[in-house]
């Protein structure tokens, strides 16, 4: 029997972290008014766990669609830099990079950036990419069957949000400037809540950036 | 939800991804553009963070999300899984809001 390649187990147990994430998307997404057909479909089709979360956060409070569809697009504006970091992996016939592109995710793309081969990293980006996404969706199904019937706020799905978000953003503040994006996005936000319509602060916060793009 | 809706966000993260597997081929972003599109996320996620702790539509308040945030903070600082962390901060709303 060939051995297996040496990013295997790290690509299971990845997708093992990612399916229990997976399961409190679910929990969430119902919980927000989602059905449970549309928190996997959600799950199959979105595929970006940032984005899933930011849109249901949305939905959570009485936003309107617009604004979760744009809060959803603009937290997968980093799947963007990931493809184009990784895209000279990922060449071949045009349905292998449709599927590829699919599978552009943080744990994928960080995967294969680990790996030294170009082969191994072509290898770990698919092994990784798959391992998510079954798990993940299988998550997303058990937590939505769970979930039906919760009440929000007496379970404390509500506070389960800021959370996520949380564990979301601490790996990225290791980032150049990123402590000092997250702080002033943080602070237009918070200003902003009681002066504009919901989703606009989130949006607003964008602005920060600026102070990455002055700061090369 | 709209199923509309979850579509077109669908698409659209799609699209997004596949800029660089499918237009890109040999050529690399510069570093620059690299560098912001990789933290584009970073003020929308600590914007998501105090509008889901301290909003009440357009009102700011403090309730039980507050020290379920401090709680889900020690966990990250602790590097406790995904799970533990927003299930932690659950049941801290939840077992203050059972008190009050």
């Amino acid at each position: 029997m060939r051995k297996p390649p040496p990013y295997a187990a790290d690509a299971l147990g990845i997708g093992l972290a990612t399916g229990v994430y997976g399961i409190s998307f679910g929990v969430l997404a119902v919980g927000a008014g989602l059905s449970v057909a549309q928190a996997c479909a959600m799950s199959l089709l979105v595929f970006t766990g940032g984005s899933q979360f930011a849109a249901v956060s949305v939905v959570a409070v009485g936003g309107s669609m617009a604004t979760a569809v744009v809060n959803g697009l603009l937290l997968g504006v980093r799947n963007t830099a990931y493809g184009l970091s990784i895209a000279t992996l990922l060449r071949g016939g045009l349905g292998r990079r449709m599927l590829a592109s699919h599978l552009v995710i943080d744990e994928s793309t960080a995967m294969a950036r680990a790996q030294e081969e170009p082969g191994e990293a072509r290898g770990a980006f698919w092994l990784t990419g798959f391992a998510v996404f079954v798990l993940w969706n299988l998550g997303t199904l058990g937590g939505a069957l769970a979930g039906s019937g919760l009440d929000p706020g007496t379970f404390g799905l509500d506070a389960m949000f800021p959370a996520a978000f949380l564990a979301l953003l601490a790996p990225q503040l290791r980032q150049r400037d990123a402590p000092t994006v997250a702080l002033v996005g943080a602070l237009i936000a918070v200003v902003l809540v009681p002066l504009t319509p919901a989703g606009v602060p989130v949006l607003a916060a964008s602005l920060a950036l600026l102070v990455a793009v002055r700061r090369r | 939800m709209s199923w509309a809706a979850l579509l077109l966000l669908a698409g659209g993260s799609w699209l997004l991804k596949a800029v660089g597997p499918m237009l890109l081929g040999e050529r690399e972003p510069s570093p620059g553009v690299a560098r912001l599109l990789a933290l584009v996320a970073v003020p929308l996620l600590a914007a998501l963070i105090v509008v889901q702790t301290f909003g009440d539509d357009d009102r700011l308040v403090l309730d039980a999300r507050v020290p379920a945030l401090a709680v889900a903070g020690v966990c990250v600082w602790r590097r406790a899984p995904f799970l533990v962390t927003v299930l932690a901060a659950a049941a801290t709303a939840a077992g203050l809001r059972a008190l009050a």
